[in-house]
């Protein structure tokens, strides 16, 4: 099952002898490697499949126009841009993309900030119950979110948040499960730290603020990249707030706009459209996945393996 | 160029528990100060006191001629290098160099100056635009020190520097450092639990033990004129031996031998319950090499022979009581056991001259020089005795 | 989504060395300054707003008069606790059991693959973070039209192998979960296979290497090795993927809006709060999802956490 044990390397070609050797040795037990080898790639394209053929269908569909979109074939017979042209003429979902834009970018910025400050402190320094203190942030990433909507609904109505232009009313409440994300990443991050470098910098004449900015920011990169991208992330996502805090298309981020998602043009089924402006707003995600990866991944696994 | 005084110098932790107790220490302007003892004797809190990374609780730090209790480790004027060493990994040799003077305000050029020649001083030069990750063990324990002598500080305190390097290196940077040292003559307070360090680094050694100070001196007193058990088994490689001794009417009885101390010594002996007695490695000769006329003798089986070159170093064990005592449980424990053999027996450590025709397994005679033993009392570890003179007689 | 895992909760202790701590006094003060934006905002978004929804919760407003409310004690609990709650409460453990299992099952398959192959594992990782990123109102969005009746993929291809013909997937009780459960395994099985990845990769070779040469075959190396070392890792996962399944909301609320027998807890809450406009029969509700998603997590916490706990001190 392992990358070593899989009988006879890339090597083995080169060496025929010790290839027959491992074969002859391992006949009465191991599979045959070639067995191993359609296994793996076997396995390889189901999880390929599995995982691309939604978005395969969905870029399908959006591709779909007229007679096309009611067959339902497996590939567009006419392929045509044209959905994508509806959606980007579609004031209201350019409306959405601009809010969208703007709230998860002053989400991740405002959560790094904050976040970070408080990150540190519960990394280094000493102060009585910081562990029911982190316990405390940690679970209310556990709260479900509908228990705060109604709430937020009532106090955002009466100070005048609720259905802001540009989503601005939906920036403080996506900190509710950002923050807890962000503590929870820069806070391991800054545990990796060696202390031993902070004190050098004090030694060195180094105010605790310039330590913090010259030698532990620096150092965190990698962990403020991580937690940038899975705050913009959630924050791209969130649903619930985006759709109980606002109302227009003022306000509007991109889920709420798709799940209100009717087609610009009336009367003809939005299946098309509706799939270009998921396709549109799938892009820059999938994008940043790909140049990305590494850092979320070390992100989303932080924690779960080691403590 | 300072002079550093801890007076009275206390760490209590919240717990109540104290880190380091009422430590008073004067260290000389330009001196080389080592603070020895085994791990958690206090000695790496007493260094981050003096550095302000950790808050003094009682007593008091002066650095040159200010009061520094209360201010940050960059207004003390000292600098510090870390067991780690602490390189900063995002910056180059050279700006770690570079880090305090830039933080300073020191104008470009001077900066770009002092770390050139701080390079050239370490011969680091080739190096300066590498990062940390890209030197090797001993490089960046230069830079290390390159960080600390670019400051010019008034004292560079060194919290076990060598200890990430391999043998060999250790040995050879050692020498580089005292060299340095001596070349920029700047106070160096220096922490190490190598006591081979301590010995051959050191003006004056600062031995401590669970937080206090035991005794301060330079190598040589502190390896004759030990004060107490501690002190004496902790300095010195091979160990001192220490063997029970007892007072029976005018001679005391050692495992292998009897002596007759001076009345003085005598005197004192009587007042203490149980006596342990001291004899370095190199007090015990084969009877009949040059310098032993008149050493009381004795006959013993060797158990080992190792032959040094330079020296032979022999073990034999005698019968008696196991010694027993606290401190020298501390320094046993410390270098991971008790490397004692079994109750009822005592191992001993004896150097031979090189030329020793002594065998593994066979009796030889051996002789033990009356002069220079040490006394102790095993229940406080206090020496007795000091300056009382020994005659002994077979 | 992510979500936190309780991991961290215990702070390990920190070497002897520094115990006194450097800074002691100045410390607390720093400390409190840096958590202080932190602590506001949590409290204004989240300690507050629950605190209100509990007293939204026991009392009852008028639709018709804005503002026109009467203190009415447990009346919205006991209105609340009747047909729809048990429903919604079963499908949302229905949900959570089975999206949950299938989602280990499946994210184990997928992390062993991964971590078996030497070729292709960066493309890979980056293949199995594409449903992850996938925003979840897009996921409904996409699910719904492959089961769209006639058009979607899956209705064309079942009924040439003739399974389930005839059947409006998202329009009949059973089939709309089935659909909802896929919907959710697709996106989040990924995120399982990732963290149980990490898992499989912390596990030293040669542990594997000591039970070949004790003559172990591969699957008696992946029951006796790899599963048991592998727990610390599955158990953070699970508590991940269960809190998040029980609070799930956005894609039922795009895919189906809670028909046929999809209807959850959280989704049940905004309707009232939302579409009904009952505010305190919602809050109550949302109070009450609130309160078993906290029950479950304490459970979790009693009965694994002693794992994670000492997972966590390394």
């Amino acid at each position: 099952m392992t990358a070593t044990s899989a009988g006879s390397g890339p090597g083995a070609i080169a060496r025929p002898s010790s290839a027959a050797r491992t074969r002859a040795r391992s006949r009465r037990k191991a599979t045959p490697s070639w067995v191993k080898s359609v296994l793996m790639w076997t396995s390889i394209a189901a999880i390929v499949l599995f995982c691309l053929f939604p978005i395969y269908w969905i870029v399908n569909t959006s591709l779909k126009a007229g007679a096309d979109l009611s067959r339902g074939a497996l590939w567009p017979d006419n392929p045509t841009l044209r959905n994508y042209r509806s959606v980007l003429n579609d004031g209201d979902f350019l409306l959405a993309l601009r809010n969208s834009a703007i709230v998860a970018t002053t989400t991740t910025v405002l959560s790094l900030f904050v976040g970070s400050f408080a990150a540190y402190a519960l990394a280094r320094l000493r102060f009585p119950r910081k562990a029911l203190l982190l316990g405390i942030v940690l679970s209310i990433s556990t709260f479900p979110v509908i228990a705060i909507a109604a709430p937020l609904f009532k106090l955002w109505t009466d100070i005048g948040l609720y259905d802001a232009e540009y989503g601005l009313g939906l920036i403080i409440p996506n900190l509710v499960f950002t923050l807890p994300l962000t503590i929870f990443i820069l806070t391991s991050f800054f545990r990796e730290i060696p202390r031993e470098l902070e004190e050098a910098a004090l030694v060195d004449g180094a105010t605790r603020v310039q330590s913090f900015t010259k030698v532990v920011l620096p150092l965190a990169a990698p962990g403020l990249v991580t937690a940038a991208l899975l705050v913009f992330f959630a924050a791209w996502n969130e649903f619930l707030f985006a759709i109980t805090l606002t109302s227009t298309p003022e306000a509007r981020t991109v889920p709420a706009a798709i799940a209100f998602f009717t087609g610009s043009v009336k009367f003809e089924a939005p299946l098309g459209t509706i799939s270009a402006a998921s396709v549109i707003v799938m892009v820059p995600l999938v994008v940043l996945v790909l140049v990305f990866q590494k850092r979320i991944v070390a992100g989303l696994t932080a924690g779960a393996v080691k403590g | 160029m300072a002079q550093i005084v801890l007076d009275g110098v206390t760490k209590r932790y919240p717990d109540g528990t104290e880190g380091v107790r009422n430590m008073s220490l004067t260290i000389e302007d330009g001196e080389f100060m080592i603070l020895v003892g085994p791990s958690g004797c206090g000695k790496s809190t007493a260094l981050r006191m003096i550095a302000g990374l950790e808050e003094i609780t009682d007593g008091e730090l002066v650095i040159g001629d200010r009061i520094v209790n209360d201010l940050d480790p960059g207004e003390r004027d000292i600098a510090m290098v870390f067991q780690s060493y602490a390189l900063y990994p995002h910056m180059t040799v050279r700006d770690n160099m570079g880090f305090s003077l830039k933080l300073a305000k020191v104008p470009k050029e001077e900066i770009a100056q002092r770390v050139e020649e701080a390079a050239r001083i370490l011969g680091l030069e080739d190096h300066l635009e590498r990062k940390p990750a890209n030197l090797s063990g001993g490089q960046r324990q230069r830079v290390a020190m390159g960080r600390a002598i670019v400051r010019k500080p008034a004292a560079f305190l060194m919290d076990e520097p060598l200890s990430n390097l391999d043998a060999k290196l250790r040995v050879q940077t050692r020498a580089e450092l005292s060299r340095l040292q001596a070349r920029l003559g700047t106070t160096t307070v220096y922490v190490t639990h190598d006591q081979t360090e301590a010995m051959t680094l050191g003006d004056r050694v600062a031995v401590m033990r669970a937080g206090e100070l035991q005794q301060v001196g330079t190598p040589m007193e502190l390896y004759n004129e030990p004060t107490n058990l501690f002190v004496a088994g902790f300095i010195g490689s091979p160990s001192m031996n220490f063997l029970p001794a007892k007072v029976e009417g005018d001679h005391v009885h050692l495992p292998m031998l009897d002596m007759t101390p001076t009345p003085e010594l005598l005197e004192e002996l009587r007042r203490i319950d149980r006596v342990i007695v001291g004899v370095r490695p190199e007090q015990i000769e084969e009877a009949g090499a040059p310098g032993t006329k008149g050493w009381p003798t004795f006959d013993v089986e060797i158990d080992l022979v190792e032959p040094m070159g330079a020296e032979t170093v022999a073990y034999f064990t005698v019968a008696g009581e196991e010694v027993h005592a606290g401190q020298l449980a501390e320094i046993s424990r410390d270098r991971g056991g008790d490397n004692r053999i079994s109750a009822g027996e005592n191992q001993v450590v004896a150097r031979l001259e090189s030329d020793s025709t002594v065998q593994r397994r066979s009796v030889a005679k051996l002789a033990l020089d009356p002069d220079k033993l040490l006394w102790f009392d095993a229940d406080t570890g206090a020496r007795v005795g000091i300056g009382a003179a020994l005659a002994a007689s077979v | 989504m992510t979500s936190i895992t309780p991991t961290q909760a215990t702070v390990p202790p920190r070497p002897k060395r520094s115990g006194g701590g450097s800074f002691g006094r100045s410390d607390r003060r720093l400390a409190g300054i840096l958590l202080s934006p932190a602590l506001a905002l949590i409290a204004l978004v989240a300690a507050y707003p629950i605190f209100y929804a509990i007293w939204l919760s026991l009392n009852e407003y008028s639709v018709r008069v804005p503002g026109l409310q009467r203190f009415a004690g447990a009346d919205n609990y006991r209105e609340a606790i009747g047909p729809s709650f048990w429903d919604a409460f079963g499908n949302t453990m229905l949900f959570t059991g089975v999206s949950v299992a299938l989602e280990l099952v499946i994210g184990l398959a997928m992390a062993v693959a991964m971590h078996s192959a030497f070729k292709g594992r960066g493309l890979l990782r980056a293949t199995v973070l594409v449903p992850w990123a996938t925003i979840t109102a897009v996921t409904a969005i996409t699910w719904r039209s492959i089961f769209e009746p006639g058009l979607g993929f899956a209705p064309q291809v079942l009924e040439k192998i003739g399974i389930a013909e005839d059947v409006i997937w998202l329009g009949e009780n059973g089939y709309a979960m089935a659909v909802l459960i896929l919907a959710d395994v697709w996106k989040t099985a990924p995120f399982m296979a990732l963290l149980l990845l990490a898992g499989l990769q912390v596990i030293p070779e040669d542990v594997y290497e000591a039970a070949k040469v004790d003559g172990a075959t591969t699957w008696q190396r992946f029951l006796r090795i790899t599963i048991p070392l592998l727990i610390p890792a599955i158990l953070v996962a699970l508590i991940f993927r269960t809190l998040d399944a029980l609070r799930i909301f956005d894609l039922p609320k795009v895919l189906t809006d809670g028909s046929n027998g999809t209807n959850v807890l959280s989704l049940l809450a905004y309707q009232e709060l939302t579409d009904n406009r009952l505010i305190g029969l919602g809050a109550a509700l949302s109070v009450l999802t609130f309160v078993i998603v906290m029950v479950v997590s304490f459970l979790y916490i009693r009965f694994v956490g002693g794992n994670i706990k000492t997972l966590a001190e390394d």
